[in-house]
């Protein structure tokens, strides 16, 4: 598996690839995101204590689940890039990054609008909310420690170090509605038991949650692409790509 | 379908505000991220040709101090 994984740790041949899938997951996520949301937002029942407000856990719960499993994904890639000093890795950071502070961003917008009509506050410093609000944080500070520096490897070594360090905070948003008292209810949607909502309202929040997975992998592949070319400017195949046949090899 | 008229759908049962403005700052900031992308890839065009264009005036110079030779 190894001997077939490394030719794609190199620039040019993950760059093909990458943009080879772009398209197909572009597509298939505005598809199903369009189906999701259309299927949450017109047909699935009114709820019988919130009304209709509860519409905005079709967007909620996906961009906060997504929030997290980015940040671990990226967690996993700091670890590679500091362990094997593997640079698709370094780069799949900054990919990651901005996606992921965008979803962390509408997680916690949204429930600040779901807030103010079922608890009667935007915002409350508890728990699930203040380690939501730091994981926004810590998405920020890897961007930016990322491209602090002039050398990119440096940049990429600090920015590794935070995200690793960075990962504690991903328990304790997943268990904060247990381990402290918090306005926040707990999960919906959990492995072992069945779901606490009837199919009319799990399906559609399925396929939402479904379609931002998809999204959420095209914006990173489009972003690792862009990185690529970035680090490899310089390189003659970088070069043709973005100006054309007319650069005549030195 | 849970609604039975158009204006019923955009009042989603007297929390229309709430709804409409998580739905629309999620759609914002994804347009925002789509249009960030964009000028990512209009920056590293514009990079690349710069890059190009000294390439081909060092090219150029390196061939005129041959001839002068």
């Amino acid at each position: 598996m190894w001997r077939w994984l490394h030719p794609y740790a190199k620039g040019e041949a993950s760059y093909h690839l990458l943009g080879r899938w772009l398209p197909w997951l572009t597509a298939s996520a505005l598809l199903v995101l369009l189906i999701g949301i259309g299927w949450g937002l017109v047909f699935a029942p009114p709820d019988y204590q919130q009304g209709d407000s509860y519409r905005i856990i079709f967007i909620h719960v996906p961009s906060a689940m997504l929030s997290m499993g980015t940040y671990t994904g990226m967690a996993i890639a700091a670890l590679v890039a500091l362990v094997w000093q593997i640079r698709t890795a370094e780069w799949s950071i900054a990919a990651i990054a901005p996606v992921g502070a965008v979803l962390t961003f509408i997680s916690l917008l949204t429930g600040a609008a779901w807030g103010k009509p079922m608890w009667g506050t935007w915002w409350e410093w508890d728990a699930r909310m203040t380690s939501q609000l730091i994981l926004l944080f810590l998405y920020l500070g890897v961007l930016a420690l990322y491209h602090a520096f002039s050398d990119n490897r440096t940049g990429a070594k600090a920015a590794s170090i935070l995200a690793l360090v960075g990962v504690v905070n991903i328990p304790i948003i997943h268990f904060s509605v247990y381990w402290w008292n918090s306005l926040h209810q707990g999960a919906t949607i959990t492995k072992f038991a069945k779901p606490s909502m009837p199919p009319e309202m799990y399906i559609p929040l399925f396929v939402c949650i479904f379609g931002f997975m998809l999204m959420t992998a095209a914006f990173i592949t489009q972003r690792l692409r862009h990185e690529i070319l970035r680090q490899e400017l310089h390189r003659p195949w970088v070069q043709q790509l973005l100006v054309g046949a007319k650069v005549k090899e030195q | 379908m849970a609604f039975s008229s158009v204006t019923e759908f955009f009042a989603m049962g007297g929390y229309g505000f709430y709804v409409w403005l998580s739905y629309g700052v999620t759609a914002a900031a994804l347009l925002a991220l789509v249009w960030h992308g964009r000028m990512v890839r209009k920056q590293l065009h514009q990079a690349a040709q710069q890059q190009a264009q000294r390439q081909q005036r060092l090219a150029r110079r390196q061939q005129q101090q041959q001839e002068n030779r």
